[in-house]
């Protein structure tokens, strides 16, 4: 399967079998969409002589296994043990959120609460005796918002350090910001290796979804304490936001966020069932388009540099082909704790009973939710068969699927869209950036 | 790269080699959630240690 486009001037080649990313004039870039694989060392007839130059290029990439490489199949997965667990330190939330996913903070669930130092090490020793060797562990501390149990935080990264000092622990923490003082944000730079500090870009933006309780805006609270944590901070982290319906031009968003002196960037799009207002539809999606190629220019011409996760991707040393086919590990290498010790999937699926695989507190564990998240692969989902992007993308988010079509193995298409116009504007980036280092 | 007319070629079969020794499971978990900033596997790092010392990348 190959995978053509053109953008920004520039005609690309996408091999998905083999992964190679070339660069085609136009000559190449009409004839090789004409090809039917395999092809002949002899030219086809009344081609132009530039055309036949191009034919003899091209069958010397599918001789060096870089064009019409042939599908690979399902490779042989070696066991997939836990390894990284997301533990929603707090059931509640100190923001009331147009778009939140977690019914402000308590999931649905009419219970907000706050996981207790014992339960956090009780997850901690149940990651530790299902992770078999793996030595790099994921804690990612979430919610709700965390810092309303910033006692357990700190208790957990301790008390993993201390049970398991051969296993190398990485923490991240996803908050709104609003608690962030002084003493949490010296000892976030300090213990926590990675951030994710929620803000939506515009002032006027943010504050018409992201309010405190009192139904406040919260961006002019939040703003000053992100740049006061990152003036301290030489590790990973990322400003990070939602764009829904009502900011389609949210390039102006991010363009704000560089502005404000923040280089590491994430603004996705929400997911919400297509009746919910705020819901990105099919009929936004030739605007989105449009706002992630000016994006992608804007990144190119721009002299304030940035990062934009979604357009970071890696050609050469990215995940093996075994990663790619089963890119999300919910269920089995990847797993939910509620603040009652509940072990769900994944984040998304908290609180959803049907979909409960045990509790850290009782350590009891059923393995058919497990078994039955870690069949899901990039071959099973019937709309990533044929699609050019799944190898880049993994398969999606199950989780989605539910939301948006109530059922797991149904792709959202929408959202699968938007990723691949974000994966060609990414690949774009990369071979721009390739010329401007070999020129 | 190979350089070529008509063809730039940007990165080589890096997909169709990682099969060889791939699977490892070091590597970080890959989130494809909207709510989290992890969506898509292709920006994710390998941290097999015998596979990052092969080579350096080609591209930034």
């Amino acid at each position: 399967m190959i995978h053509t486009y053109h953008l920004l001037g520039r005609y690309v080649l996408l091999d998905i079998a083999s992964g190679a990313v070339c660069e085609l004039d136009r000559d190449a870039f009409d004839l090789v969409n004409t090809i039917t694989p395999p092809m002949s060392d002899e030219p086809r007839e009344n081609l132009t002589p530039r055309q036949r130059e191009a034919w003899d290029e091209l069958y010397e990439l599918q001789e060096q296994g870089l064009l019409f490489a042939p599908e690979m199949g399902m490779p042989e997965l070696h066991s997939a043990p836990l390894k990284a667990l997301c533990l929603h330190i707090s059931h509640d939330c100190n923001l009331r959120c147009g778009y939140c996913f977690a019914a402000t903070g308590d999931f649905g669930t009419g219970r907000r609460s706050v996981m207790s130092p014992q339960t956090a090490s009780d997850a901690i020793d149940f990651l530790l005796s299902r992770c078999q060797n793996r030595i790099n562990l994921e804690i990612d501390f979430f919610g709700g918002e965390p810092l309303l149990g910033w006692d357990t935080v700190k208790h957990t990264i301790e008390y993993a350090r201390a049970k398991a000092p051969e296993k190398n622990f990485r923490f991240t923490l996803t908050t709104n910001g609003l608690l962030l003082n002084d003493d949490i944000s010296a000892y976030v730079n300090r213990e926590i290796d990675n951030v994710v500090l929620s803000l939506d870009g515009r002032e006027k933006v943010n504050d018409a979804l992201r309010k405190t309780m009192k139904g406040q805006g919260s961006y002019a609270h939040v703003l000053p304490k992100y740049k006061a944590l990152l003036t301290g901070r030489d590790r990973d982290y990322f400003i990070r936001g939602t764009y829904t319906s009502k900011n389609l031009d949210f390039v102006k968003d991010i363009e704000h966020l560089s502005r404000m002196g923040f280089e590491s960037l994430s603004l996705e799009p929400v997911v919400l069932a297509e009746e919910n207002p705020l819901a990105i539809k099919e009929c936004h999606l030739p605007q989105l388009c449009v706002q992630y190629e000016q994006l992608c220019e804007k990144m190119l011409s721009s002299e304030r540099q940035y990062s934009f996760f979604h357009f970071e991707v890696d050609l050469e040393q990215g995940p093996c082909f075994h990663k790619r086919v089963r890119g999300c590990g919910a269920g089995h290498e990847y797993a939910a704790v509620t603040p009652e010790g509940d072990v769900f999937p994944c984040h998304r699926f908290a609180g959803m009973e049907d979909y409960k695989m045990g509790s850290v507190s009782d350590k009891t564990f059923s393995p058919e939710i497990s078994d039955l998240f870690r069949g899901f692969d990039v071959f099973s989902m019937p709309d990533c068969k044929s699609c050019w992007a799944k190898y880049y993308c993994g398969g999606g988010c199950v989780a989605s699927n539910l939301t948006v079509n109530g059922n797991l193995l149904q792709s959202d298409a929408v959202g699968c869209a938007l990723e691949r116009k974000r994966l060609e504007c990414a690949i774009l980036l990369k071979i721009a950036r390739f010329d401007d280092r070999h020129n | 790269m190979v350089a070529m007319k008509h063809i730039k070629v940007i990165s080589g079969a890096a997909l169709k080699k990682s099969i060889r020794e791939g699977g490892c499971g070091a590597c970080q978990t890959s989130c494809q959630s909207a709510c989290k900033t992890s969506c898509t596997v292709g920006n994710q790092k390998c941290e097999n240690p015998r596979q990052s010392k092969k080579s350096l990348p080609l591209a930034k």
